[in-house]
């Protein structure tokens, strides 16, 4: 018997529903089916998970997902979710498997913090007449330049990748993801002079053409790891933790590993690809330097390196020590970040918000007078271009978006990617499926995204009388907390409104 | 409850006056007066000052130490702290004349110093950074002493009250120097503190400013990593931090300081030559965070000479002119007119493009 | 000539295309009223042929030199000289199937007279291109797609 009944309930409107069977067709969990006894069209809702594909395609908009108002007993402390995951661990004796980011109430501070705006005493700047920049370097910069008696610098700069707009794209990896999305990604990275994140899953050959816009990561699995590989990507990153699942590895089924998958990652196909908790080789801070350094030597020193950690509770003194052990982009994952799967209790339950791991971060690489020797880059649900305005104001150099990006690329965040049935082919390696993301045609809009939030960044920029986004970033005044403790504004390092 | 000056951050409209002469003769402060007198309905009366470089011929190898006090108690303290760390030549309250306008003063007194030698070879530091950091120390840990002058052979002078009425208070038609600056200040929300009008200065760097800058915090929360303490909250006192940090202690040119603090547009340096585009990107790109955003045009002093900068916008007005040995700066043509009407050119400062002016040989 | 193309890998087997030039080619040129009420019914020009793993929208070709045009017996199945286009004269037309046996494509159907793409004349382009939500049909110039 079944113990818990479907999460939503799938309403056919039948005045509109033509029976064309696209829905069936389309839906990879087949919640929709043709009855090969009438020919109509019919649903069963008990395999549904909302991905809102159906919706989308009906062309008599004859259907909608609705919310199943069959419910347990309300209870404020046992909620429906709290029953049934209950209930599926019964059942199956295993860890829960969620996609996406924490979704659960915890505080978003962006929405508790306000910006300014020039008003009488300084003029704000108009972006549509005034240029307003918003080109942003990334790497260690040297605290001070020397010249020589004719004024000529003789400082040899270390490596720096310029990203026109303070956005870039969170490391998803071919495997996680369809190939067809990280091309996607790729391609607006490229078109919009900033950069994707191959994660921890090689690089595919297919885009070697982006590889000037790739951040080739390196996690504790190694997968896909070559030399050749490290010196394709313009920047390399170290993945410590991801905001998702602080503290555990990954797991790639074997069902994804198909052979592209098995080439590019530089496994058996068919093989779990396991990425350990640690790195096997990183017990220590001093660890990490000789790896860092190991990776400079591979790349002639011509590469900045970035480290990805997720924002836990002593994010500011982790972070201080990767910058002192050689890192030169420092990334913090915020507890919000999202996953393709991660282990339910950790995602809903450990670590910190991005927004206080950043503040942290940024003040005590300040307090160490080590800031400059690194750029801070920031994930973990940056979902619109004012979290980007905050984030830079807070201290980040740049942002990483991931969930938003795949936003564009049709998600419409039904999280359950570790099913591997994503019908918008994103979250998935089965070819009937990644086929329906085109991306020539969905790479566009991620460009759309990208130029949408830097044209609102400009105008925020502009509101505030700034024309340069360095001007912005580490500029705390700008911003206002709203209905915050001491405590929290104290940590942001803000005022409240009104002060 | 009203904050006072350094709790909280005040944002100001200005009028600023400049005139150095090139050959170093020495001029009385009626001129600078003036001149920023005729500028009187830019400023509220809540704030107005002067910074004169040459006055001090006599003690020019001292450093002139200028401060407020506000109270006795809080002066006794400080001199102990003085008398333990720097050999006073002389000491006494700065000379002022009643002006019905200028109330409620602090105490106000002026030393002639050095720093104490056993103390500085043990600080292992130079002296102009032994000097700041003593200023600064003052500044942040003694409560009610203000220290706003601190290089050699020149002095700030500045109170609470219209410019013209400052520097008659100060006697300043009684002073001869080669380079005076003037500020007349329309600070929209203080309660009026001494400490608060410009020129702000440190060691010999005197900054008169005029703008409200947008970059304040992110230009503060750099500078501060390099062990200054921005207590003023005020722009025109990051911006002299930042001028010093960045010529002083980086040994930058002024003009390269000046490519920082108002840089040139990547637009434009994507249009230089190769050579200039690298130098320019790398100015950028190691020092953004002293890149000063939003409209300010400023006067900078320093021993033998100025420099005037606008923002890269040209926010803020700024007219210069030349006659003779002098150049003039002030944010109003009229206000040069009116102590040297027929300049032999004039023109407006363009946005982002330094005036250096300095004097022919010794000072 | 400009014509329509399908993308083979793009296809989803979605046949959206199917619904949508069927109302392209209704009277009502409304989906749900082409499908429910008209009568006679309207018919789909494009078919998609194949399943889920592989498959691929087809219609008329409008080829140089039409087969079905040299075979009709009538006269009525003709190409315009100017666009190119084949289409039957509907008042010529007598629905007697040769076109349909002579395509070698199998693009024609006939009920009562013969019916094939004629590239949605009048709109801005095909029914089929415009609604295809992968970009699986293209509508390009034939020496675009060479």
């Amino acid at each position: 018997m079944r113990y818990f009944t479907s999460e939503f309930l799938i309403e056919r409107n039948k005045d509109r529903c033509i029976n064309c069977g696209a829905c069936a067709r389309q839906c990879a969990n087949e919640a929709h089916y043709i009855d090969p006894d009438t020919g109509e069209v019919k649903s069963d809702e008990t395999k549904c998970v909302d991905c809102q594909r159906c919706v989308c395609l009906c062309p008599t908009n004859a259907l909608a997902i609705v919310k199943n108002p069959n419910q347990t007993r309300e209870n404020a402390n046992w909620s429906q979710q709290a029953i049934r995951e209950v209930e599926m661990q019964a059942l199956t004796g295993g860890i829960l498997l969620s996609g996406m980011g924490n979704p659960k109430p915890y505080p978003v501070y962006w929405d508790k913090i306000l910006l300014n705006a020039s008003q009488v005493t300084n003029p704000s700047i108009d972006p549509l007449r005034e240029p307003m920049e918003t080109k942003t370097y990334l790497g260690a910069k040297p605290t001070q330049l020397e010249f020589d008696e004719n004024g000529n610098i003789t400082t040899e700069m270390p490596p720096m990748v310029e990203l026109d707009t303070p956005l870039m794209m969170s490391a998803m990896s071919f495997g996680s993801i369809s190939l067809n999305a990280q091309k996607s990604l790729a391609m607006a990275a490229k078109e919009c002079n900033t950069f994707f994140n191959t994660g921890e899953g090689g690089l595919h050959k297919e885009l070697y053409p982006y590889a000037d816009h790739a951040i080739v990561q390196v996690a504790s699995g190694r997968f896909g790891v070559s030399k050749e590989y490290l010196n394709k990507g313009k920047i390399i990153e170290i993945k410590i933790g991801q905001g998702a699942k602080p503290g555990i590895g990954g797991h790639l089924p074997g069902e994804k590993v198909n052979g592209e998958v098995s080439r590019t990652r530089m496994i058996p196909e068919h093989s779990d690809a396991i990425s350990p908790a640690p790195h096997h080789d990183i017990y220590s801070i001093e660890d990490l330097r000789q790896l860092i350094f190991s990776l400079k030597e591979v790349t002639r020193y011509k590469k900045p390196v970035a480290v990805k950690i997720a924002a836990v509770h002593n994010i500011a003194a982790i972070a201080s020590g990767a910058v002192r052990a050689g890192a030169d982009i420092i990334v913090i994952d915020g507890f919000r970040g999202g996953s393709g799967s991660t282990p339910t209790r950790l995602r809903d339950n450990v670590g910190i918000p991005i927004e206080l791991a950043l503040a942290a971060v940024d003040q005590r690489l300040r307090d160490e007078s080590i800031r400059q020797n690194c750029s801070i880059v920031i994930a973990g649900s940056v979902r619109n271009s004012a979290d980007v305005v905050k984030a830079i104001a807070l201290g980040a150099d740049a942002c990483y978006i991931g969930t938003s990006a795949l936003i564009a690329l049709g998600c419409n965040m039904c999280r359950t990617c570790m099913t591997g049935k994503c019908n918008w082919g994103i979250c998935t390696q089965n070819p009937e499926l990644t086929k329906r993301l085109n991306p020539e045609e969905k790479y566009k809009k991620v460009v759309n995204l990208l130029h949408a939030w830097n044209h609102e960044i400009q105008e925020m920029m502009g509101g505030m009388g700034i024309n340069a986004i360095e001007s912005l970033r580490g500029n705390r005044l700008m911003l206002r907390g709203i209905g915050l403790s001491e405590k929290e504004l104290e940590i942001l390092g803000i005022k409240h409104a009104g002060e | 409850m009203l904050k006072k000056e350094g709790e909280v951050r005040i944002p100001a409209g200005c009028a600023i006056s400049g005139i150095i002469d090139r050959k170093g003769n020495r001029f009385s402060g009626s001129d600078v007066i003036q001149s920023i007198a005729l500028m009187h309905d830019r400023s509220n009366g809540l704030g107005g000052g002067f910074a004169a470089y040459g006055i001090y011929p006599e003690f020019k190898d001292w450093y002139a130490l200028h401060v407020f006090y506000s109270s006795v108690d809080v002066k006794n303290k400080t001199e102990e702290y003085l008398n333990a760390n720097f050999s006073i030549e002389m000491s006494g309250r700065i000379p002022t004349r009643k002006v019905a306008s200028i109330k409620d003063a602090p105490i106000i007194w002026r030393y002639f110093a050095k720093p104490e030698p056993g103390k500085l070879i043990s600080s292992e530091k130079t002296e102009d950074d032994y000097v700041a950091d003593a200023v600064i120390a003052i500044n942040s840990t003694f409560p009610g002493a203000y220290v706003f002058s601190s290089g050699k052979n020149m002095g700030a002078f500045k109170a609470v009250g219209y410019p013209e009425d400052v520097g008659e208070y100060y006697k300043l038609d009684e002073y001869d120097g080669y380079l005076w600056t003037a500020h007349g200040r329309f600070p929209t929300n203080t309660p009026g503190w001494w400490g608060g009008a410009h020129p702000f200065t440190i060691l010999d760097w005197s900054v008169v400013h005029n703008g409200e800058i947008s970059s304040y915090d992110a230009n503060r929360r750099y500078i501060e990593m390099f062990g200054y303490d921005c207590s003023l909250q005020t722009d025109t006192e990051v911006i002299t931090y930042l001028f010093d940090y960045l010529v002083r202690k980086k040994g930058l040119p002024l003009k390269t300081a000046a490519n920082v603090i108002a840089a040139p547009m990547w637009e434009e340096i994507a249009e230089m030559p190769e050579k200039e585009r690298k130098y320019y990107t790398a100015l950028r790109q190691v020092y953004s965070s002293a890149l000063v955003n939003g409209p300010f045009s400023i006067i900078l002093g320093y021993t033998g000479g100025l420099m005037a900068l606008n923002d890269r916008l040209k926010l803020r007005a700024l007219v210069a002119a030349e006659c003779g040995d002098k150049l003039y700066l002030a944010s109003e043509e009229s206000a040069i007119r009116v102590v040297c009407p027929n300049p032999e050119n004039m023109y407006s400062v363009e946005g982002g493009v330094p005036i250096i002016a300095t004097v022919d040989g010794e000072v | 000539m400009k014509k329509v193309y399908a993308v083979e890998e793009l296809c989803l087997n979605c046949r959206l295309c199917e619904v949508y030039c069927k109302t392209a080619h209704s009277v009502s040129k409304n989906v749900v009223k082409a499908y429910k009420f008209e009568n006679p019914a309207p018919v789909a020009r494009i078919m998609v042929e194949g399943n889920n793993s592989h498959s691929i929208a087809m219609q008329c070709r409008h080829c140089p030199d039409p087969a079905c045009v040299n075979a009709c017996i009538t006269g009525a199945m003709q190409k315009d000289p100017v666009t190119g286009i084949v289409t039957p004269d509907p008042n010529k037309c007598v629905g007697c199937m040769t076109c349909l046996g002579a395509c070698p494509y199998g693009v024609i159907k006939v009920d009562h007279m013969a019916m094939k793409c004629d590239l949605c004349q009048g709109m801005d382009e095909p029914a089929c291109v415009k609604n295809c939500p992968n970009n699986a049909l293209i509508y390009v110039e034939e020496e675009e797609m060479q």
